[in-house]
């Protein structure tokens, strides 16, 4: 396995991000595509703590704040409630979240819309379908220079939760 | 979007590195489609008479990799604005490649989200490795390749190998490909064809082995890869 981040910072590799991202929103997107269960919170430091969402999340229109069943301890740096991020082109589609709020941090993002209207149906017409070897992925251990996967739709998913939070901020 | 440049040539100076960030930079500001000031926002508000070399140039890939992929590669949106982003990326790489080769800069990789270009060899004097991630467990690598100087591109979605639904059909299956990663002449090439390949759901394997010099390696949501016929050729250091 390699770590990702680490690479960026080996040898002369200069590493620049054109798109400042916050380190809650990154925070919370590698715990959104992580292996965490929808009931994970993300929590501040100095209150480390696990919550259940009480309810799922409706989709509202933004921004419609709603009390909170936590008690009064708000120490996060968001106001309670649902926000409907903007949405954010994937070029395969749109893709727009919902992040909701309890205690002040996030505990929730939803995706209202995402690319579905690919036309999976249509064939390539006039080619016999070639025999393609196929495999199981399995993890490799080589060191590697760079790493390539892909970045569309996490950038659209960050984009639109971006705005979300931007709407939640105290 | 990360951008990683790495320079192996002894003589590389800072400034060398500084301007390929440089032209990154300003080739985010003139083709942005989220900048109202961008020439791409100018020119969907009607506002350009003549538009320039560049945007021709990217305007003219767009419509050959559209007739290319049947249509499965389309710039327009439905709004009527034209969002030329699955060319710019991959065309600026290509443009921020000939740069260092102009500077004589012979050794290089660079790597903006993903879509790569490299050329010579890496400092230990190998060839350029690359990792293919898994697209259902970010930090694992499931292939290594060695390009020798071809464009290496993935599209797809990291995220589909999580918790993610339609929210109007929560029932339905999403495609079965979670991303395909493409070897091109150049990484423009890469890029256009991994864009409209992943658009061709299951067939976009299909597409790539009919391309003449393209290889891919796609990978479905339960994680079988299906790779092309001369892919194995890019395994071999």
């Amino acid at each position: 396995m390699v770590d990702l981040r680490a690479q960026t910072n080996v040898g002369r590799k200069t590493a620049l991000s054109l798109v400042l991202i916050f380190v809650s929103v990154a925070y919370a997107l590698q715990q959104h595509l992580g292996n965490a269960p929808a009931t994970t919170v993300v929590s501040t430091a100095s209150q480390a703590q696990e919550i259940s969402i009480p309810a799922p999340v409706q989709p509202t229109s933004s921004p419609s704040p709603e009390p909170s069943s936590v008690p009064a301890q708000n120490l996060g740096p968001y106001v309670d409630g649902a926000y409907t991020g903007k949405v954010a082109d994937a070029y395969y589609g749109n893709v727009q979240v919902q992040a909701t709020i309890v205690a002040g941090n996030i505990s929730d993002i939803q995706f209202l819309q995402y690319p579905t209207d690919r036309k999976t149906s249509q064939q390539i017409s006039g080619r016999a379908m070639p025999i393609l070897k196929q495999e199981a992925i399995q993890a490799q251990s080589a060191q590697v220079d760079t790493v390539s996967g892909a970045t569309e739709i996490s950038n659209a998913f960050v984009t639109s939760l971006g705005s979300a939070l931007a709407q939640a901020k105290k | 979007m990360p951008i990683v440049v790495e320079i192996a040539d002894a003589h590389v100076s800072a400034a060398d590195i500084e301007s390929v960030f440089a032209y990154f930079i300003d080739v985010e500001k003139r083709f942005s489609f989220f900048k109202d000031d961008s020439e791409v926002s100018r020119m969907n508000r009607g506002e350009i008479r003549e538009l320039s070399p560049d945007m021709q140039e990217i305007l003219f890939f767009a419509e050959k990799t559209k007739q290319e992929s049947h249509g499965y590669f389309d710039i327009s949106r439905p709004d009527g604005r034209t969002n030329p982003s699955g060319i710019v990326k991959g065309w600026a790489i290509r443009n921020a490649s000939r740069l260092l080769l102009a500077k004589n800069i012979q050794n290089f990789c660079l790597n903006v989200g993903g879509d790569i270009q490299s050329h010579g060899k890496n400092e230990n004097g190998s060839e350029w490795s690359i990792g293919i991630r898994n697209p259902l467990k970010r930090n694992e690598i499931v292939k290594v390749i060695y390009p020798r100087g071809a464009g290496v591109a993935t599209s797809g979605s990291s995220e589909r190998g999580s918790h993610i639904y339609d929210p109007h059909a929560p029932k339905k299956e999403l495609n079965d490909v979670v991303s395909i990663t493409v070897i091109g002449l150049d990484v423009l090439e890469a890029d256009r064809f991994a864009t409209a390949a992943f658009a061709m759901g299951n067939d976009g394997i299909i597409f790539i082995e009919s391309l003449p010099a393209c290889e891919g390696y796609q990978i479905d949501r339960n994680g079988v890869a299906t790779m092309s016929t001369g892919f194995p050729q890019y395994l071999a250091r």
